[in-house]
């Protein structure tokens, strides 16, 4: 890392303009616990590193109209769980961002780092797709939005071209009687990577499902939403047999690696049972329960 | 690029310091300023040995650039007692031998202090899980867990 170069952008374009000008070997840093250990280990080895916390759009959390936030990319998970209303309107959400790391970790990363990180087991990801969230991206040819679940193409690969940032994250506005819910499985019970994990977020109302979207992650190479489970659970009263086809599509759009963490048929069980029991915990959450 | 120049505080006091862009916090921390009760172990934020509160928040120093730390406040280990007098928590550690080899206690001490500020009556249960990022390998966690909760009690007994 000696010859890496610090810059302090304090405004997005400053850091895009570096960004492009370094062609490719310049990294974002937000928390930083990611992008620090993998430059103390020499996987990345960027010749300029430029700190975007200092910029506004990217730190603030901003109730745009009431009930619809956008959360800058570089705010951390304290931070965001200070915010009482966004923490009630999408406890899903926080939660899966809580769930990274350690105090002291939570202290510093950041949601969009945990984004652009790009691992496919990466916790708030699938809370995020399953919400709805839209990218708002800066880069040298001007501003673009892309759903969430078209951000990742690979592991550790998204479509951020050169000079490309994720600037913050587009809720959709919180309708009445929805909530969401992320559950993960991991050996531990915290500190840990998950093996598999779930994000579920409906709208249910006088025992009918209007809304629904369901993310894995952890068991293919980009977290996934799971589009034909929301067309089934649309429209019906989200009862045992529903969630038990649900749960086979789910089982069925896994494409896992076998690793340390988990063998392919265990995650792929997994994921089927997460989606189960993310739900019943939204239903009961939307209930007040 | 030559050196980065930093203004911050630490401990309440003005500092400046020049660092490369490359070194971290903690190498600031040991290596320059002689601050060294904050220890590196795993330099990786697995580990906690090298928590400092920083801006209020707990963090890792070995996961933070020095040149982070422009315009913000750090307290570490050493800005803990005050004129010589021991903080609460660094007393009851020692009642309660709630160290061994000490290398992990200055990460504990920090990480509780940063608990006990932002919630001052802890269950036990959240105390467990605030100090999962720090880690003891003599394995004393017991009687740290209980430390933190007994200042957390003679602190509503003398407030």
């Amino acid at each position: 890392m000696s010859d890496t170069q610090y810059l302090a952008a304090s405004t997005i374009e400053e850091a895009v303009n570096a960004h492009s000008k370094a062609d490719g070997s310049a990294r974002f840093l937000a928390g930083g616990t990611d992008l620090l250990v993998q430059i103390k280990s020499g996987i990345r080895k960027p010749n300029l590193v430029i700190d975007v916390k200092k910029i506004v759009e990217l730190n603030s959390i901003e109730e745009i109209s009431e009930n619809e936030f956008v959360i800058g990319a570089s705010v951390s998970g304290v931070n965001l769980n200070r915010n009482k209303k966004f923490s009630k309107l999408w406890p899903g959400v926080l939660e899966a961002f809580r769930l990274i790391g350690s105090e002291q970790i939570q202290g510093r990363a950041s949601l969009g780092g945990n984004i652009c990180n790009g691992s496919p087991a990466g916790d708030s990801v699938p809370a995020l797709i399953a919400a709805g969230c839209i990218a708002l991206i800066a880069g040298p040819n001007g501003k673009r939005e892309i759903p969430i679940e078209e951000f990742h193409i690979g592991p550790g690969k998204t479509v951020l071209n050169n000079g490309e940032m994720l600037v913050s994250l587009k809720f959709p506005k919180r309708e009445t009687h929805s909530s969401d819910t992320y559950l993960r499985m991991t050996p531990r019970t915290e500190m840990d990577i998950a093996v598999v994990g779930c994000g579920v977020n409906i709208t249910f109302e006088n025992n009918v499902c209007t809304a629904a979207r369901v993310s894995l992650g952890a068991v293919a190479p980009t977290p996934l939403l799971i589009k034909e489970a929301s067309k089934i659970m649309i429209g019906s009263d989200l009862n045992s047999e529903i969630l038990d086809k649900v749960s086979k599509i789910c089982m069925d759009s896994c494409n896992p690696i076998d690793d340390k963490r988990g063998t392919i048929d265990y995650r792929t069980k997994v994921a089927g049972v997460l989606f189960k029991r993310a739900t019943l915990t939204t239903i009961d959450r939307i209930k007040g329960n | 690029m030559g050196k980065i120049q930093v203004s911050t505080k630490i401990n309440n006091e003005n500092v400046e310091y020049l660092c490369e862009p490359h070194d971290t916090m903690l190498d600031v921390l040991r290596n320059q300023l002689e601050l060294t009760g904050s220890k590196e172990s795993c330099g990786s934020g697995d580990c906690g040995s090298c928590s400092i509160i920083l801006d209020g928040e707990l963090v890792c120093s070995c996961l933070m650039l020095a040149a982070e730390a422009q315009g913000s406040k750090l307290e570490t280990i050493e800005g803990m007692s005050e004129g010589g007098k021991l903080h609460a928590l660094q007393q009851k550690f020692l009642e309660k031998a709630a160290l061994q080899c000490g290398i992990c206690t200055p990460g504990f001490l920090m990480a509780s202090k940063a608990l006990l500020d932002h919630n001052p009556s802890p269950t036990e249960t959240e105390v467990r899980f605030w100090l999962a990022g720090n880690l003891c390998r003599c394995t004393g966690y017991d009687k740290i867990v209980k430390a933190v909760l007994e200042v957390a009690e003679d602190m509503k007994e003398t407030a």
